[in-house]
């Protein structure tokens, strides 16, 4: 029965990523089309607006500055918002200013859609924060993770000077994309009773006649656009384990579907841009693969249960229940948590500190890989990446300078793509080992042993990859841990993002070389194998021995 | 003389013995830090190094063994893959010396003002100066002949004895210094200063002193520098992390660790592949100017191939006789066809004979006895017999025979020029055969599309590679040679300024284009070319232009570059492939390793079942020093290549590198593990 649940999600995913990869190709293609009918008229109002004129293409470093200077403007004024939060209005349960650090790392926890979060809404966030600070950047930052995905994936396909034009992208995002269908989410949300209110706290007398206080606010609202954007910063501090965040399994699958089906479509609209639909199954199947390992992974380890809970007679036949949520059970739990870090969304809903080693290696795993489906647009710029990384290793074995898509892959691409790639490991591992061997960051660790070690490796492997769901049980609201996550998450955003930009452009201005039999296929199986072998051997390997030292030691000595 | 000899110069004790002098004075830190792979393993070297000597400064008193055998190790390991690369650049050298040798001073007859003959050194020649070359002097320079005819000896520049005939003007002109003469004498204009003459460049491309990285291997460099980076980061923050859990990781193995997961085998053979890659383009007798453009070889995708010579043998092949004004196509004109060649070896005399006997025409030559021969000489351009009764029997080039036979007043047929035009006008070489006053005949030579072109075609269209045939040839006849010989496309009447025009076409839509050539009006195409191969035969001009010269003036070896730039390319590419699959088996051989002691659950992923930990980090990091010399071979040979589709090669090689360099390590190293888990 639990498998039946898994395998419908998956079968309704597989059924809308065509229309909705179609849909997202429209919106973005710049050629004529019916979504412009419907949409138009606001949109050149809010051009008109903003005072922009002509909307030629830019090329990627003007691209890359603009998305970059609207980040910064925004995170500066979310900023002044949080430390400025008593003189807000909507903020019926007098929340007081945020503190430095942990403003600080709020605010680039969410402008690079990581949603980490090292404070829980309920106690420190006034109404006017969740939706002018926290929804805001949820808009923003998946809608310019998205635009910059488009810009990457023109540069890859069409042949010129520039990728388009960042500020039409970024408000076509919003206005065609995420802010119709958070408005329908919503609704949906309401009626299956997710809260939407501005009204204060309830205090409520229990049974027993005692005084509980039970947070509610603009929940519905916050929470379709936070799996809709692969945001995951929850509403309240549990996240979606929260009953009401996530009420019962159908807003369950609601919310899985919602973060997972953009991710899963943009392969698809790659397809449409590069004209081969062939080319974009492959990068989609390559992700599913993966994914569907690490889902039969986390669902095994799960409902195989703890093993030390048979040792203390504990009944655990219907597996390891611990920190789920009993509506959800396993399946609904094992299936949130493998799409939440796969598509680095980041929202919970159940402890994933909880989970049994290997249990807990599958979304650490799906972190560190970082191109399973993966968040607005990154991950499909990851994917893409290997996929070029893929081709240059292996394309030179048929005996011709390695081309993707019929382009030419050269010293300043690769020269590029390592950076990205060294990158990633970089911000994962060092900041692991300073967190170990200092103090300051052993203060935080509430686990000995390896378990110790997994906390802190997801702590950053999570704001590296912009994940941002916490293995919880850190206590990683101290100077070091704002100050040293905000730092990997920025890192881990723009480096990447700002390299492949550039792959873009230096691609854009090469010469297509045309394709013969002799030529090296990025469009079947056997690619997509390659890809899925290029990925583990140079994305998992390197984490192979910090992996061990945490879950797989964890696993191997519980046993 | 360098085709013969350079086979076998791989693996001579000389060699060998010259590359293990160069391993060990490339060790320096200056030479090595160019190639950052190794580079990081010569500093592992040193930092091992030091804590078997100084043991006291590192608390590593009780592991100096353990400490002394993975420095040897590693020292190896470095030292293998210096040699590796001197052994390639060794290779180079030898023919360099060779060359050097051809290279011995020699007199030059400088023409001084007033038209005297002033004997000086070839090296103080300069460009400009006028100098004369007779019979059986060495041509001092390289230059142009300005004045006369001679057959000059090649052989020492392109191996093949057979003289070639050097004339003033047209595409014949140019001459090569250490070259001799052989025949009549020549005027040359000096177009080389000392020092950079066209053996100087060939000494100095395969030394390979000059040798630039091509754009692919800096890229791939690039790549193998990151990879090594990402797993310094991996091996650095270990000690810290295990140190959380209780495990102080000893220097040595975190050295271990690290020296076997970054790419050593790609790093320590790159460079030898790529140098070994330009010495089989030379073995080919074809000389690269650049790896770039022997990597741009293996990247075509439309060749442009002129028919004569290339696709056919030329205007050779006996295969008709025509009889010319009252002469009747009979047994007279056969029997004086037969005559005039009978003692000529040149291969259209011979095709003659050979047309004749295949066809079984009947030919009487009993006249011919005792007659004596008269060669070919460039200036008659005709070749004949003078019989024992006195007629002169010639054959030759229509106009030269009519001359001939004009200046013994003898009356040429009126329709003697009509049919060589109808001979020449369908692509072929109409030859007349005159005796005294009267002219007999036309041998018609015909050109023949060379055996096994047409599947060479066929195997380079499963390359992915268009073939375009040039011709002068009217329409008609192109189009047959060209179904005949099975190219994709051909240009008929074709002018170089046609060629040009091709390149630009194909290079318009993102190909690559190869093309031969020889003559001066070849030498723009040449330089539009993405690669373009010269004729040694040919103008200076030309070869200037071309990326590469054919010392042999076989155009058809185009085809040969092509597999060889592509066989250097999949020899990069499955090395590379080959290892960064063989860290998989490393990992499980050292990881568990590492942390068995404190964790002996860690046993679990000990699958290869390895003697004890410290046996399992020798085990797998002897692997890692011998794979290289292992491998070597296959560096210098580049790997097995036979024409077929992309996808094909690609699942061939995945299967042979990918998987291969999966397996093979976990093989291995359990079987040095059998081995080495006897002391430790």
């Amino acid at each position: 029965m639990e498998m039946v649940q898994i395998a419908v999600v998956v079968v309704i995913l597989l059924a809308l990523v065509k229309p909705l990869g179609t849909y997202v190709y429209h919106v973005f293609s710049n050629e004529a089309n019916w979504t412009d009918k419907v949409f138009g008229p606001f949109e050149r109002l809010l051009y008109k607006f903003i005072g922009i004129k002509n909307r030629d293409g830019m090329s990627w470093k003007k691209y890359a500055l603009s998305f970059i200077v609207t980040n910064l403007i925004l995170t500066a004024a979310a900023y002044l918002l949080l430390r400025l939060q008593w003189i807000h209005l909507f903020n019926p349960n007098g929340m007081e200013g945020m503190e430095a650090t942990l403003s600080f790392n709020t605010v680039i926890s969410f402008i690079t859609n990581t949603n980490l979060q090292h404070y829980s809404g309920e106690s420190a966030l006034s109404y006017f924060s969740q939706m002018a600070v926290i929804m805001m950047m949820m808009f923003t930052s998946a809608a310019t993770g998205f635009s910059v995905a488009i810009a990457f994936i023109r540069g890859l396909t069409s042949r010129g000077q520039t990728i388009g034009h960042f500020f039409e992208d970024f408000v076509k995002a919003h206005t065609r994309i995420f802010l119709p269908a958070s408005f329908v989410i919503t609704l949906v949300l309401v009626a299956l009773q997710v809260p939407q209110t501005l009204d204060p706290t309830l205090t409520v007398k229990t049974l027993e006649g005692a005084a509980q206080q039970i947070a509610i606010g603009p929940v519905a609202s916050l929470e379709s656009i936070k799996h809709l954007g692969t945001n995951g910063g929850g509403f309240f501090g549990v996240n979606s384990a929260h009953p009401f965040e996530n009420p019962n399994p159908l807003t369950n699958v609601i919310e899985i579907l919602s973060m997972w089906v953009l991710p899963a479509a943009l392969p698809y609209t790659f397809g449409r841009f590069a004209k081969s639909k062939k080319q974009g199954w492959v990068i989609f199947s390559a992700m599913m693969v993966l994914f569907l390992v690490c889902l039969t992974t986390v669902y095994a380890a799960e409902k195989a249960g703890n093993p030390v809970f048979g040792g203390l007679g504990i009944d655990a036949s219907q597996g390891s229940m611990e920190g789920k949520e009993v509506r959800f059970g396993i399946a609904g739990s094992a299936l949130f948590t493998a799409v939440t870090t796969a598509a680095t969304t980041g929202s919970v809903n159940n402890m994933h500190d909880t989970l049994t080693p290997i249990g807990g290696l599958v979304p650490m795993a799906e972190m560190m890989l970082n191109v399973v489906f993966g968040g607005k647009g990154v991950g499909l710029i990851n994917m893409l990446m290997y996929a070029i990384l893929a081709v240059f290793l292996c394309g030179l074995m048929v005996g011709r300078t390695p081309e993707f898509l019929g382009r030419k892959i050269e010293p300043r691409e690769v020269k590029l793509i390592a950076v990205a790639i060294l990158a990633h490991p970089f911000i994962i591992l060092v900041p692991t080992a300073l967190a170990l061997l200092t103090d300051a960051g052993r203060a935080g660790i509430t686990n000995p042993g390896f378990h110790g070690i997994s906390q802190v490796l997801y702590e950053f492997a999570s704001s590296a990859a912009n994940n941002g769901s916490g293995f919880e049980g850190l206590g990683d609201n101290t100077t070091f841990w704002n100050i040293s996550t905000g730092l990997v998450m920025l890192l881990g955003r723009y480096i990447s993002i700002i390299a492949m930009l550039a792959v873009a452009g230096s691609l854009l201005r090469k010469q297509p070389v045309p394709e013969t039999i002799g030529t090296f296929r990025t469009d079947n199986a056997l690619f997509t194998g390659l890809l899925i072998g290029t990925v583990l051997l140079i994305g998992a390997l390197t984490f192979m021995p910090a992996v061990a030292l945490g879950p797989i030691a964890e696993y191997l000595t519980i046993r | 003389m360098m085709t013969n000899n350079r086979q076998k110069r791989m693996l001579t004790a000389d060699a060998v013995q010259r590359a293990l002098k160069e391993s060990l004075l490339k060790l320096n830190p200056v030479t090595m830090v160019k190639n950052p792979v190794m580079f990081v393993v010569e500093v592992c070297t040193v930092i091992v190094l030091l804590m078997t000597v100084f043991p006291g400064y590192f608390h590593s008193e009780d592991r100096i063994g353990f400490n002394l055998t993975v420095f040897l190790i590693l020292l190896f390991t470095v030292l293998f893959a210096n040699f590796a690369e001197a052994l390639a650049e060794g290779r180079g050298k030898a023919q360099a010396d060779s060359l050097k040798k051809t290279k011995q001073e020699v007199m030059a007859n400088k023409l001084v003002e007033g038209g005297s003959i002033n004997v000086i050194k070839s090296t103080e020649l300069h460009r400009g100066d006028l100098v004369i070359a007779s019979q059986g002097e060495m041509i001092p320079c390289d230059g142009e002949v300005v004045e006369g005819v001679a057959s000059v000896d090649e052989s020492a520049i392109t191996g093949e004895s057979a003289p070639v005939i050097k004339e003033a003007g047209g595409d014949f002109n140019s001459v090569t210094g250490g070259t001799r003469v052989v025949s009549d004498w020549i005027k040359i204009r000096v177009i080389s200063e000392p020092g950079e003459s066209f053996i100087d460049r060939m000494i100095s491309l395969v030394e390979g002193a000059k040798r630039q990285k091509t754009p692919n291997e800096i890229a791939l460099g690039t790549l193998l520098t990151s990879l090594t980076l990402i797993f310094l980061i991996v091996v650095v923050t270990l000690g810290p992390i295990a140190k959380f859990v209780g495990i102080e990781l000893e220097v040595p193995v975190l050295i271990a660790l690290l020296v076997c997961l970054i790419p050593t085998t790609i790093g320590g053979l790159l460079s030898a592949i790529g140098i070994a890659g330009m010495d089989r383009v030379a073995q080919y007798n074809v000389l690269a100017m650049s790896g770039k453009a022997v990597e741009a070889a293996g990247d075509i995708n439309t060749m442009i191939l002129d028919k004569t010579g290339t696709i056919t043998f030329g205007n050779r092949m006996a295969s008709e006789f025509v009889a010319v004004g009252s002469h009747v196509k009979s047994a007279e004109l056969l029997n004086w066809a037969a005559i005039s060649s009978l003692k000529d070896e040149t291969p259209e005399g011979r095709s003659v004979l050979d047309y004749m006997k295949r066809n079984g025409l009947p030919f009487d030559t009993l006249g011919a006895e005792g007659g004596e021969f008269i060669p070919f000489r460039a200036v008659t351009r005709m070749s004949g017999i003078d019989l024992p009764d006195g007629r002169q029997v010639r054959k030759g080039a229509v106009d030269a025979v009519r001359n001939w036979v004009l200046s013994q007043g003898g009356i040429v047929p009126d329709d003697l020029t009509g049919k060589a035009n109808v001979i020449a006008s369908a692509g072929g070489t109409p030859l007349a055969v005159a005796v005294d006053k009267d002219v007999v005949g036309l041998i018609y030579l015909k050109d023949t599309v060379k055996p096994g072109m047409s599947e060479r075609f066929e195997q380079l269209r499963q390359m992915g590679i268009k073939t375009i045939m040039c011709t002068g040839d009217n329409p008609l006849t192109a189009a047959t040679i060209a179904k005949e010989a099975g190219v994709d496309g051909y240009i008929a009447e074709s002018t170089p300024e046609d060629k040009i025009e091709v390149i630009r076409r194909e290079q318009a839509e993102g190909k690559l284009v190869a093309m031969t050539g020889d003559g001066t009006n070849d030498a723009p195409a040449l330089a539009q070319a993405d690669v373009g191969i010269a004729m040694n035969s040919g103008t200076t001009a030309a070869k200037e232009a071309a990326n590469m010269v054919d010392l042999d003036s076989d155009p058809s070896k185009i085809i040969e570059v092509v597999a060889i730039g592509k066989q250097l390319l999949m020899t990069r590419g499955a090395l590379t492939t080959f290892s960064i699959a063989n860290d998989i088996a490393k990992y499980f051989a050292i990881i568990p390793a590492m942390f068995m002691i404190v964790i002996p659950q860690m046993n679990a992923l000990n699958v290869m079942k390895l003697g004890s930990p410290y046996s399992a980090i020798l085990s797998a990091l002897i692997f890692n020093a011998v794979i290289i010399p292992f491998l070597i071979p296959l560096a210098m040979k580049g790997v097995a290549y036979r024409p077929m589709s992309g996808s094909r090669l690609l699942g061939r090689n995945l299967l042979i590198y990918g998987l291969g360099g999966m397996l093979a390590p976990f093989i291995g190293i359990k079987l040095i593990d059998l081995v080495v888990h006897i002391w430790v």
